[in-house]
C-alpha cells in the first residue's frame, strides 16, 4: 500500500525482482504531490519524489471506502506473498482489512506494518514528518556544527523514511527466509522511531556503556570531548576530509615525498615531526596518548595533510591521497558523485525510458551488485492507476505464493 | 532504573530456547568487522543465525579497530573490553584462525564447507589475495553466498581506495546534504553509512538466500558502500538528472528546511534551555492555523502567512519569530502543546531522553541487556522490528577472542581432539 514509511521498502523488494503492486486511493497517493516535478510542472505523474521511491512497481487504484474497492483489495491480499503497509493503526482494522482479517485463511501470509512508533503505540496515531522523526529518534542530535548557537541538523533525503524502510525490507526478508523453511507467515511490526534510535552509532553506545553524551561537531563524529578538525577547504573552495591521520612510518615518508613533489616542504614546518616519526618507526597514538612527542607527531601529520589540501583542488587532493594509500576523502555533491568516472565506470547510472514524456531519465543504480539475481529497475514508476485492470485481471482469486519446492512438497 | 533491573524485553515474544528462530537454519562464516560489516551479521544473529566471527589470533583481532577501544564500562582496558565492539557483535560465536598459514586456510575452507554465507568488509582484493575469491569459495561449496561490502566496490578506478564511514558518506553526496545554507558541510556526526551499508548488506544477503532457496544457486554480492549511499540522496538526484538542477547551488543544502514538500515554518528552533532544541513542521495551512492558535503572538496574524506560498516568501522572518517564541519555553512544553494541537513537533532528543526516559523505547524493549564474560551486563541496541512468530532475541554479548574455538572446530567442523590440540600448538588459532 502506498505510504511514506513503507515506500522505500517496496522499491527495494521490487528492484530485487518482486512483483510489487502499489495500491493507491483514487487520484493517486498524496506523496505524488511532493516535488520537485519533472519540468517543474506539478502533476501526480511528474513527482520526482514518487519516481524515486516507486520505480519498478505497478499501480492499482482502489477506493477502500467502497465495497468494490475492498473486494478488490481482498483479492490482491488473497493472492499476495507479502503485504507492506504504512497505515495509521486502526484504519485497516476498521475496514475489516487488517492482518487479523486474513491471517486465519492465509497462515503463510507475511504482513509488514511500518508506523512511526509501532502498531501498539498511541504515538503512531500522531502526525510525524521526516524532520520531527529525525529529532525524536536521536539522529538529529548527532549532526551540526562546532558552533552550538546553530541548531542540530537533519540530512536532506528523507532519511527517517529510508531508515524505517530499509528495516522494513530487512524484517520482511527475514520473515520470508523463515517461511521458506517452515511455510509459516507472520506479522512484522516496524517502528520508525526505534529504527532511528538504533542508527546513531556512538551516540547510543556512549550513553549505554559510559553514561556520556556525544556533542555535535563540524564535519566529523560527535564526541564527548572536542576532537581535531578533519574537514578542510581545498584550494578550489570545495571541501575534503583528512580522515584519521596515518601513523605508520611508510605513510609519513609518502607524505614527505608528496610535499616535496608539490614544492611545499619549505612552507611546512611540521616536516620536522614527520621525520622524527619516521625515525621512531611510526606511532601508536591510542597506546601512547600520554607521550607528548607522539601527540605532536600525530598533530603534525594532520597539519601536513591540511597543508597539502589547501594547496590543491579538492579532487586532486582526494585522488592523490588515495593513490598514495592515505585514507582521505572528498565531499562530493550528489550530482558530482553521480557523474564521477568511478561511478560511471561501474554502471551506476541507469537509463530508464519514460515513454509518456518521450525521454530517457537517468536513475541511481544498484545499492549492491548481485551476480546471479541482479538488482534492476524493472519499469519506470507507474502512472496513477496505470495497472489497475491489468493486475486485477491477472492476479487470481486465491493464493499464488511462491514457496520453494521443498516446502511445497511438505519437507524442510 | 539501573541497567541490571531492566528485563530483556527485546525477547519478550520469544524467550531463549522458546520456539523457533527465523534464521536458525543459516550458518554465516563472518570475516567482517567494524560496524559496516558487523552490524549486518549482528542483525542475523539476533534472529537466530549461527554467526561465526573469524578473527586473527596474531594481531588479537585488531583489524577490527573497534575491538578494545572506548567507551568502557569502568577503568579496565584491554582487547576484550571495547563497548562498541560488544554492542556490534552480540549473539555471535568467536573463533580465531591465522590465515597466513596453510593450515589456517585449510581450517577456514572446512568452515566454509559448513556455511551458507561468507561475509566480509575488507578492502577490495584482500580476500582474493588470501585465496578466498568467489571462485575459490565456490570450489569449496558450490552454492555458497558470498557478500562483500567495500567502500567503492571491486571494480572501477576507485576500487583500491581505502575508506571508513566518514570517507564513504563524504564521497557519495550524503555529507554534502547536511548543513546550513551556503555554509561548510555539517555532515553526519556518526558513521551513518556503516549503519545503512550494514542494513543493505542484510537485504542483499537475504535476497540471495531467497534466490538460493528457489534455484539452488549461490552468488557473489559486490556491495559498494558509496553506491549504496548515493542511492540514498533521494529525489535531489532526480532533480539533477531530470531538471538539470544541481544540489551545489546557492542557498543549499539548508537541510532543516523543507523544499519538498514545501513547508513553513519547518526547522529546529532554540528553547529556553542551553543547547536544547525543538523541531517543528507545519505541513499545510491547517497545521499553520493550529500553530497560530497555540503560539498566539501578534505576528501570526499577518495575512500573508495564511498560505504556504506566503509563508515560504516570509520564511526568514517566520523563522526568527518562531525562534523568539520557542526561546521562552522548554522543548517539551513546545512539542507537547503543538503535538496536542495536531502539529508535528518533537523535542530534539538527547541519548538519555530516548533511551532512559521514553515509554515507547521501554515498551519496545529497544535496549536489551547483554551479558559479556568480562565486561559484564550492559544494555545494547535492539532491533526496530518485532516478528510475531519468530522474534529477535539478544542476551549474549560479543565473543571473546577465540571463545568458541572448541565448540566450532570440534563440534561443528568435526576436528578430533588430537587434531585440535595439534593445531592449537602450531598457533593456527
Amino acid at each position: 500500500m502506498a505510504s511514506t514509511w513503507g515506500a522505500y521498502a517496496g522499491r527495494l523488494l521490487a528492484e530485487l525482482g518482486a512483483d510489487v503492486v502499489v495500491v493507491e486511493p483514487p487520484g493517486g497517493h498524496f506523496t505524488r504531490t511532493y516535488g520537485p516535478f519533472a519540468g517543474d510542472r506539478a502533476h501526480p505523474d511528474r513527482s520526482l519524489w514518487w519516481w524515486f521511491y516507486n520505480s519498478s512497481k505497478r499501480s492499482v487504484v482502489l477506493d477502500l471506502e467502497g465495497a468494490d474497492g475492498r473486494d478488490h483489495f481482498r483479492q490482491l491480499v488473497g493472492a499476495a506473498d507479502i503485504v507492506l503497509e504504512g497505515e495509521l493503526p486502526g484504519r485497516l482494522a476498521d475496514a475489516g482489512l487488517d492482518h487479523a482479517d486474513f491471517a486465519g485463511s492465509r497462515p503463510e501470509l507475511i504482513w509488514t506494518s511500518v508506523t512511526s512508533h509501532g502498531r501498539a503505540s498511541p504515538r503512531s496515531s500522531e502526525p510525524w514528518t521526516d524532520l520531527t522523526m529525525m529529532a525524536a529518534s536521536g539522529v538529529a542530535w548527532m549532526n551540526g556544527y562546532d558552533d552550538h548557537s546553530l541548531p542540530p541538523m537533519r540530512g536532506r533525503g528523507y532519511h527517517a523514511l529510508q531508515i524505517a524502510g530499509v528495516h522494513a525490507a530487512m524484517a520482511t526478508l527475514t520473515a520470508l527466509a523463515y517461511r521458506d523453511v517452515s511455510g509459516v507467515g507472520q506479522h512484522v511490526d516496524v517502528s520508525a522511531f526505534a529504527a532511528g534510535n538504533v542508527t546513531t552509532e556512538y551516540g547510543t553506545v556512549l550513553h549505554l556503556v559510559a553514561g556520556q553524551t556525544a556533542q555535535r561537531q563540524t564535519g566529523r563524529h560527535a564526541a564527548v570531548q572536542p576532537t581535531m578538525e578533519v574537514q578542510v577547504r581545498a584550494a578550489d573552495g570545495r571541501y575534503v576530509t583528512t580522515g584519521f591521520p596515518p601513523q605508520e612510518a611508510k605513510d609519513f615518508q609518502v607524505l614527505l615525498a608528496w610535499l616535496d613533489e608539490l614544492g611545499l616542504r619549505e612552507s611546512c614546518p611540521e616536516v620536522f615531526f614527520l621525520e622524527i616519526g619516521i625515525e621512531r618507526g611510526g606511532i601508536n597514538v591510542a597506546r601512547d596518548f600520554d607521550d607528548p612527542e607522539v601527540v605532536a607527531i600525530f598533530a603534525a601529520v594532520r597539519t601536513a595533510l591540511v597543508h597539502v589540501a589547501t594547496h590543491l583542488p579538492a579532487v586532486e587532493f582526494f585522488e592523490g591521497a588515495q593513490q598514495r594509500d592515505l585514507q582521505c576523502g572528498i565531499v562530493y555533491s550528489p550530482e558530482e558523485a553521480f557523474e564521477n568516472h568511478h561511478f560511471v565506470a561501474r554502471g551506476f547510472q541507469v537509463p530508464v525510458a519514460h515513454e509518456e514524456l518521450g525521454r530517457v531519465v537517468r536513475y541511481p543504480g544498484a545499492p549492491f551488485q548481485m551476480g546471479a539475481s541482479p538488482w534492476g529497475i524493472r519499469r519506470r514508476p507507474p502512472l496513477v492507476g496505470e495497472h489497475t485492470a491489468e493486475v486485477l485481471g491477472e492476479w487470481p482469486e486465491g493464493p499464488c505464493i511462491t514457496l520453494p519446492p521443498h516446502v511445497r512438497s511438505g519437507g524442510g | 532504573m539501573t541497567p541490571t533491573s531492566r528485563s530483556n524485553r527485546g525477547g519478550r515474544r520469544r524467550e531463549a530456547g522458546a520456539g523457533p528462530t527465523a534464521l536458525g537454519h543459516l550458518t554465516i562464516c563472518d570475516l567482517s568487522g567494524q560496524l559496516a560489516g558487523a552490524g549486518a551479521t549482528r542483525y542475523l544473529a539476533a534472529f537466530g543465525a549461527r554467526v561465526i566471527r573469524v578473527e586473527d589470533p596474531v594481531r588479537q583481532g585488531r583489524w577490527d579497530i573497534i575491538r578494545g577501544v572506548m567507551p568502557h564500562v569502568d577503568e579496565r582496558r584491554g582487547i576484550e573490553l571495547g563497548g562498541g565492539f560488544n554492542n556490534h557483535n552480540v549473539e555471535k560465536l568467536g573463533v580465531t584462525i591465522n590465515l597466513r598459514s596453510e593450515r589456517g586456510k585449510d581450517l577456514l575452507r572446512r568452515l566454509v564447507e559448513v556455511s551458507d554465507v561468507v561475509t566480509e568488509n575488507f578492502a577490495a582484493g584482500v580476500m582474493a589475495r588470501m585465496g578466498f575469491s568467489y571462485e575459490d569459495l565456490r570450489s569449496i561449496r558450490e552454492d555458497i553466498i558470498y557478500v562483500s561490502n567495500s567502500g567503492f566496490g571491486h571494480s572501477g578506478p576507485y576500487s583500491t581506495y581505502k575508506t571508513f564511514g566518514p570517507v564513504v558518506q563524504a564521497a557519495c553526496g550524503l555529507t554534502f546534504g547536511v548543513g546550513a545554507p551556503d555554509a561548510a558541510p555539517a555532515g553526519w556526526g556518526f558513521s551513518y553509512m556503516d549503519h545503512m551499508g550494514a542494513n543493505l548488506m542484510v537485504v542483499a544477503l537475504l535476497a540471495a538466500v531467497a534466490h538460493r532457496n528457489r534455484t539452488g544457486e549461490g552468488q557473489w554480492v559486490d556491495m559498494s558502500c558509496t553506491e549504496a549511499g548515493l542511492g540514498l540522496t533521494g529525489p535531489d538526484l532526480l532533480d539533477y538528472t531530470v531538471n538539470d538542477r544541481p544540489l551545489r547551488r546557492p542557498g543549499r543544502p539548508d537541510s532543516n528546511h523543507s523544499d519538498q514538500p514545501p513547508m513553513a515554518p519547518h526547522g529546529i528552533y532554540p528553547t529556553c534551555e542551553e543547547d536544547r532544541w525543538v523541531a517543528i513542521a507545519c505541513r499545510d495551512d491547517r497545521d499553520w492555523a493550529a500553530f497560530a492558535g497555540v503560539c498566539g503572538e501578534p505576528w501570526v496574524a499577518e495575512p500573508g502567512y495564511t498560505t504556504v506560498a506566503g509563508r515560504l516568501a516570509g520564511e526568514a522572518d517566520i523563522d526568527r519569530y518562531v525562534a523568539g517564541w520557542t526561546s521562552g519555553r522548554s522543548r517539551r512544553a513546545v512539542a507537547g502543546a503543538l503535538s496536542a494541537a495536531g502539529v508535528p513537533a518533537a523535542a530534539v532528543a538527547l541519548p538519555e531522553d530516548r533511551i532512559d526516559h521514553d515509554a515507547d523505547s521501554d515498551a519496545w524493549g529497544l535496549y536489551p541487556l547483554a551479558h559479556h564474560p568480562e565486561i559484564g551486563s550492559v544494555r545494547v541496541d535492539g532491533v526496530p522490528a518485532h516478528l510475531s512468530e519468530t522474534d529477535w532475541h539478544i542476551e549474549r554479548g560479543a565473543p571473546l577472542l577465540g571463545q568458541h574455538n572448541r565448540e566450532v572446530f570440534c563440534e561443528l567442523i568435526g576436528l578430533g581432539e588430537d587434531e585440535f590440540s595439534a593445531l592449537a600448538r602450531e598457533g593456527v588459532f
